[in-house]
């Protein structure tokens, strides 16, 4: 029986020639990646197993992104524990505040992840790498602690489903309305110990950002992670940002899939996701009048350069409403030094919108914009569940950057397509 | 590897808040974690549970955060084994490596009760309803998770020289 895509990623890596769903295998990793959350606890138990040296100082990442620039007293803290840790190990891949950005966006970036590459990161939307063809998805403080000591992690080998991409999408439709659409016809366990494999002639008309945002949203389906065929467009990203060794991986013509969709992009319209699931899913044409207050553009789903690039176009020469807070965050440095030469930011302050910093911020209901009870906002985040951006009582609906902004200029959920003339 | 016991059992989509709720979450102490284990939905589980008992639960047991307290409060709780039809992936992976040996068999969890006795091998992946009879076989851990479960967690197998 053939493999899918994954499992021939996770073969190459445990040494087997074949491996099949179910199985239980040890693998080596490429990269351990860990975060100002998850580091500390696992640094602690790093430190039980009474080793001192990490298994490979340039194959283990530490980035702090989620409440940094620290924001109270108790994350310097964690910070300070983490960072004192990357010296004492000397990790090559400790990123400080002026040179982050939020770990899922930042990695690729530095051609720290390449295809064929195994990853695991103490953080759910590890799974975003899928997009280089690489496997890469989110385990606990214990797994990123026995990685940075050994080099390896186990893993049971998942099943897949296979999302057969054709058709063209419309104008205004990206990578979030796709995934948005997929995770609300499949349920948030949908794909559960899944892998979400995408192939078909559709691919073509995803940018690589596109195929990120996707990647990094099959957690909010369940999935152990999502992957995508490698093309021209992946050889071209890595050979941009990688010089590292890279392997492509080709699902068996005969691969067994639990369940096989066709997508017809053509026929996706901008979708948005209702609270409290990632899965309450509607398309622009059924949202109704919705009035918010805030608008997030952002994440390590939304914050790469076109989705700037996008929300810059939207707002240049308008205004956002009155009494909207409207906040854009880059996903990292080099994204922000981008939108700065482009003049993006110019046209995002001067509508009347901030621009911050890198951090994951208002994503995780962590700081730069957190929700007052009863308050709403428009976010290009991947999870809406109950409290995630601040009071429990506040409402956040998923959606893409060309709705948030064109949202933010009305007060209320727009379809970008009204601002076409 | 065996472990023989009464079956405590619950149903779809067990969360880790239900496991272990949050407010009890500012202690990472075992011992005190598994006095609150369960109490949400079953508030005479820790008082009836014994050392080798075994848990059972039908679809997505552990779904929710990636909290490791939850599978250390049902290990520190005395339950051997727990074996459902699924698992939620991140729970699955926690209680492995923390050393809580898991079983996943939808057959087994269908064909199970509240106060069976039932024995599993973790070395052959069978599981025995001594109660009705009944049989089953899970996909059982090889070698190395096996070792993993014996160790009493991942941090201690490393530290016995494994994974190397
Ligand atoms: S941006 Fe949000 S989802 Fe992404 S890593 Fe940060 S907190 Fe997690």
């Amino acid at each position: 029986m053939g493999m899918t895509m994954t499992q021939k990623v996770l073969a190459a890596h445990a040494g087997l020639e074949s491996v099949r769903a179910g199985q239980l295998i040890l693998a080596n990793v490429d990269l351990v990646l860990g975060n100002d959350i998850t580091t500390p606890v696992a640094v602690t138990e790093f430190r039980k197993i009474g080793i001192d040296a990490v298994f490979d100082k340039a194959k283990v990442a530490i980035v702090p992104d989620h409440f940094v620039p620290n924001k109270d007293i108790k994350a310097a803290e964690q910070c300070r524990y983490i960072r004192e840790f990357a010296r004492e190990k000397d990790i090559e891949n400790y990123f400080e505040v002026g040179e982050m950005g939020i770990e899922h966006a930042l990695l690729p970036e530095k051609g720290l992840v390449t295809t064929g590459h195994l990853v695991i990161g103490a953080d759910s939307h590890t799974c975003t790498y899928g997009a280089l063809g690489a496997f890469s998805t989110g385990v606990g403080s214990t797994d990123m602690a026995a990685g940075m000591a050994t080099g390896k992690a186990w893993f049971k080998v998942p099943s897949a489903i296979k999302f057969n991409l054709v058709g063209k999408p419309g104008k205004w439709v990206s990578g979030k309305d796709v995934i948005l659409h997929i995770i609300g016809k499949i349920g948030v366990d949908g794909a559960l110990y899944q892998s979400m494999e995408y192939s078909g002639e559709g691919l073509q008309h995803l940018g690589m950002e596109d195929r990120f945002t996707m990647a990094n949203m099959a957690i909010e389906a369940g999935a152990k992670n999502g992957i995508f065929a490698v093309d021209e467009q992946t050889l071209a990203y890595i050979a941009d940002h990688s010089t590292k060794e890279f392997t492509v991986h080709e699902a068996d013509a005969d691969a067994e899939y639990d369940e096989v969709y066709t997508i017809d992009l053509s026929t996706i319209r901008p979708t948005v996701a209702f609270p409290h699931l990632p899965d309450n899913t509607r398309t622009i044409d059924e949202v109704g009048e919705v009035v918010i207050d805030q608008v997030v553009i952002g994440s390590c789903t939304n914050g790469w350069i076109g989705d700037i690039r996008m929300a810059a176009g939207i707002l240049k020469g308008r205004k956002v409403a009155k009494g909207i807070r409207v906040i854009v965050i880059p996903a990292t440095q080099k994204i922000y030094l981008q939108a700065l030469e482009e003049g993006l930011i110019k046209d995002i302050v001067e509508a009347g919108a901030i621009f911050s910093t890198p951090t994951c911020g208002p994503c995780l209901g962590g700081h730069m914009g957190i929700l007052a009870k009863g308050e709403r906002a428009v976010s290009t985040t991947n999870r809406n569940f109950v409290g995630r951006m601040g009071h429990p009582g506040s409402e956040v609906y998923l959606a893409s950057p060309a709705v948030a902004a064109a949202s933010a200029l009305t007060g209320k959920i727009t379809s970008p397509e009204g601002l076409d003339a | 590897m065996k472990a023989q016991g009464t079956v405590f059992k619950y149903g779809s989509n067990v969360d880790t808040d239900v496991i272990i709720p949050a407010r009890h979450l500012n202690t990472s102490d075992p011992a005190e974690l598994a006095a609150h284990c369960m109490e949400d939905i079953d508030a005479d589980f820790i008082s009836k549970v014994k050392a080798g008992d075994i848990m059972a639960a039908d679809k997505n047991f552990g779904c929710g955060s990636s909290r490791e307290h939850a599978p250390i409060a049902i290990k520190a709780s005395g339950i051997a084994c727990v074996i459902a039809a699924t698992f939620a992936r991140i729970f699955y992976r926690n209680s492995i490596n923390i050393g809580l040996p898991i079983l996943e068999s939808p057959e087994a969890a269908a064909g199970i009760r509240s106060g069976d006795e039932v024995e599993v091998d973790f070395s052959t992946g069978v599981i025995v309803n001594k109660t009705t009879g009944e049989s089953w076989t899970a996909e059982p851990f090889p070698g190395f998770m096996q070792e993993i479960i014996a160790a009493d967690g991942l941090i201690n197998y490393i530290k016995q020289g494994g994974m190397a």
